[in-house]
């Protein structure tokens, strides 16, 4: 979709950015989730404390490395050039694929909370009953873990929405590619352009208000997590 | 879980504010443009050695800078990349008239990291065989802007625009290029010049008929009216010492 307003251009790329990441995130959030929630394995501790790392990086170290290692110099810039995909930076693919990164505890800490939070005697009840392990994931732990899952797709989408330094990192501001609402609004406080600025950001104020309220209002458990 | 943790980073960030402030009787706050950085801390220091006075650099884009000194920053000199925002800011009171002078003369270049890129005459722009030009926000910076006048000059400005990666400051431009996450980009000279040689990749220096000439004018704000280390570090700017540091980074003067 084009618009040729560059702020409704800006808010339709942030929604697509945010609803990627989010999907995506919920599909591989799932797993890791699932087995920080039941693994005795040593490897727990390490492994909670990677997925929560964004939480306390400032976007400018994940930024830097991010850049870094998409480069053509890069890890990453190797892999995906021998896919023949090219580089990320500067591409809206890039910036799902950091945003991945940047939301990752967002989704998948409410979704282990939820799965730790399900009696194991209502999954072995249905074990009992010959349900296949896949078949007792999907109609007893999912529907009870679904509190957990309205948190985290809540918070994946919003804080992608509110992603800000990886982006100017690793953007390079480009018009329905990169420039997301919250690099338009410095873009114009930066340049004085108060008056615009302030239709996006109270927008933004107000969308992450309801939000919130919403979460708050049809979730009450997601409050404690 | 995430209540938590925000519990520890308040903690932490209260005690990050706790820590008493370090404070000199005569510090010099200075607002630098992105392009001058290199310069500017080799001189800084020798303007501290040479009077005893602090100097704190505070880099960005000029733009930037400028939004920054209306809306109360504390800056006592600023030393911006072009000749207009300094005379923006004495018109609106908000620097010291007197004290504006022309501290040196950017130059703008096109530049590769990779050797051989980019030609001496530019026509590397022309085939377009890259996938991002970088630049600095033409609306912030004022290299920015004269890489946009450059386009127009030379008809290449609607080709070109799609492939346009903008640093919000002439540094990020620079290390768009530097990591070769852009194939070339426009940089200052100063960005790439040490000791009057290239320090790496390739160079086309942009002739100066195809864009306005980058007067980079130093003022005092008027908050550092009264502060005899501002007035000390533009009479340290203007010595042969500071010249010479200025000219070795391609600058004219």
């Amino acid at each position: 979709m084009n618009f040729d307003n560059p702020d409704l251009a800006a808010v339709w790329l942030t929604v697509k950015l945010a609803a990627l990441t989010t999907s995506i995130l919920i599909v591989i959030g799932t797993p890791i989730a699932w087995w920080l929630a039941h693994t005795r394995s040593w490897w727990k501790g390490p492994a909670g404390a990677l997925v929560a790392l964004p939480i306390v990086l400032p976007p400018t170290v994940l930024g830097f490395y991010l850049l870094v290692a998409m480069g053509p110099d890069g890890p990453v810039g190797h892999f995906t050039r021998f896919l023949g995909l090219g580089l990320l930076p500067f591409t809206f693919w890039g910036l799902v694929v950091a945003s991945v990164f940047y939301s990752l505890p967002f989704v998948v800490q409410p979704i282990q909370n939820a799965f730790e939070a399900v009696n194991e005697r209502h999954a072995e009840a249905a074990a009992t009953l010959r349900a296949s392990p896949l078949d007792t994931f999907f109609t007893i732990v999912l529907p009870l873990a679904k509190p957990g899952y309205l948190t985290a797709t809540v918070m994946g989408f919003a804080h992608t929405v509110g992603e800000f330094g990886v982006v100017l990192m690793i953007g390079g501001n480009i018009p329905d590619k990169t420039r997301v609402v919250s690099v338009q609004i410095y873009d114009q406080v930066e340049a004085m352009e108060y008056g615009r600025a302030h239709g996006l950001a109270a927008g933004m104020v107000i969308f992450s208000f309801l939000v919130l309220l919403g979460l708050y209002t049809l979730n009450p458990t997601g409050r404690r997590k | 879980m995430i209540t938590r943790r925000f519990n520890y980073a308040l903690l932490a960030g209260l005690v990050a504010l706790g820590l008493p402030a370090i404070s000199h009787a005569d510090e010099v706050l200075v607002a630098v443009a992105a392009n001058f950085t290199a310069p500017m801390k080799i001189i800084a220091t020798a303007f501290e050695k040479a009077t005893g006075h602090q100097a704190e650099l505070s880099f960005g884009s000029t733009g930037k800078l400028y939004t920054q000194i209306r809306n109360g920053a504390p800056f006592d000199v600023l030393l911006a990349a072009d000749d207009e925002t300094p005379a923006k800011l004495v018109k609106e009171g908000l620097a010291v008239p007197a004290s504006r002078f022309t501290y040196a003369i950017g130059a703008l270049v096109l530049w590769s990291a990779k050797p051989g890129f980019v030609d001496n005459e530019g026509a590397v722009l022309k085939k377009g065989a890259f996938a991002h030009l970088a630049l600095a926000a033409p609306k912030l910076a004022p290299y920015g802007a004269a890489a946009m006048e450059t386009l127009s000059k030379i008809g290449l400005m609607s080709t070109l625009s799609p492939k346009f990666v903008q640093g919000e400051n002439i540094a990020q431009a620079y290390q768009f290029v530097s990591t070769g996450n852009a194939e070339l980009g426009f940089v200052a000279l100063s960005q790439v010049y040490a000791n009057g040689k290239l320090t790496s990749g390739s160079v086309w220096v942009v002739p100066t008929d195809l864009y306005h000439p980058i007067r980079q004018d130093a003022v005092i704000l008027t908050r550092g009216k009264i502060n005899p280390a501002a007035r000390d570090l533009v009479k340290f700017l203007k010595s042969k010492q500071a010249q010479d540091v200025i000219r070795s980074y391609g600058y004219t003067l």
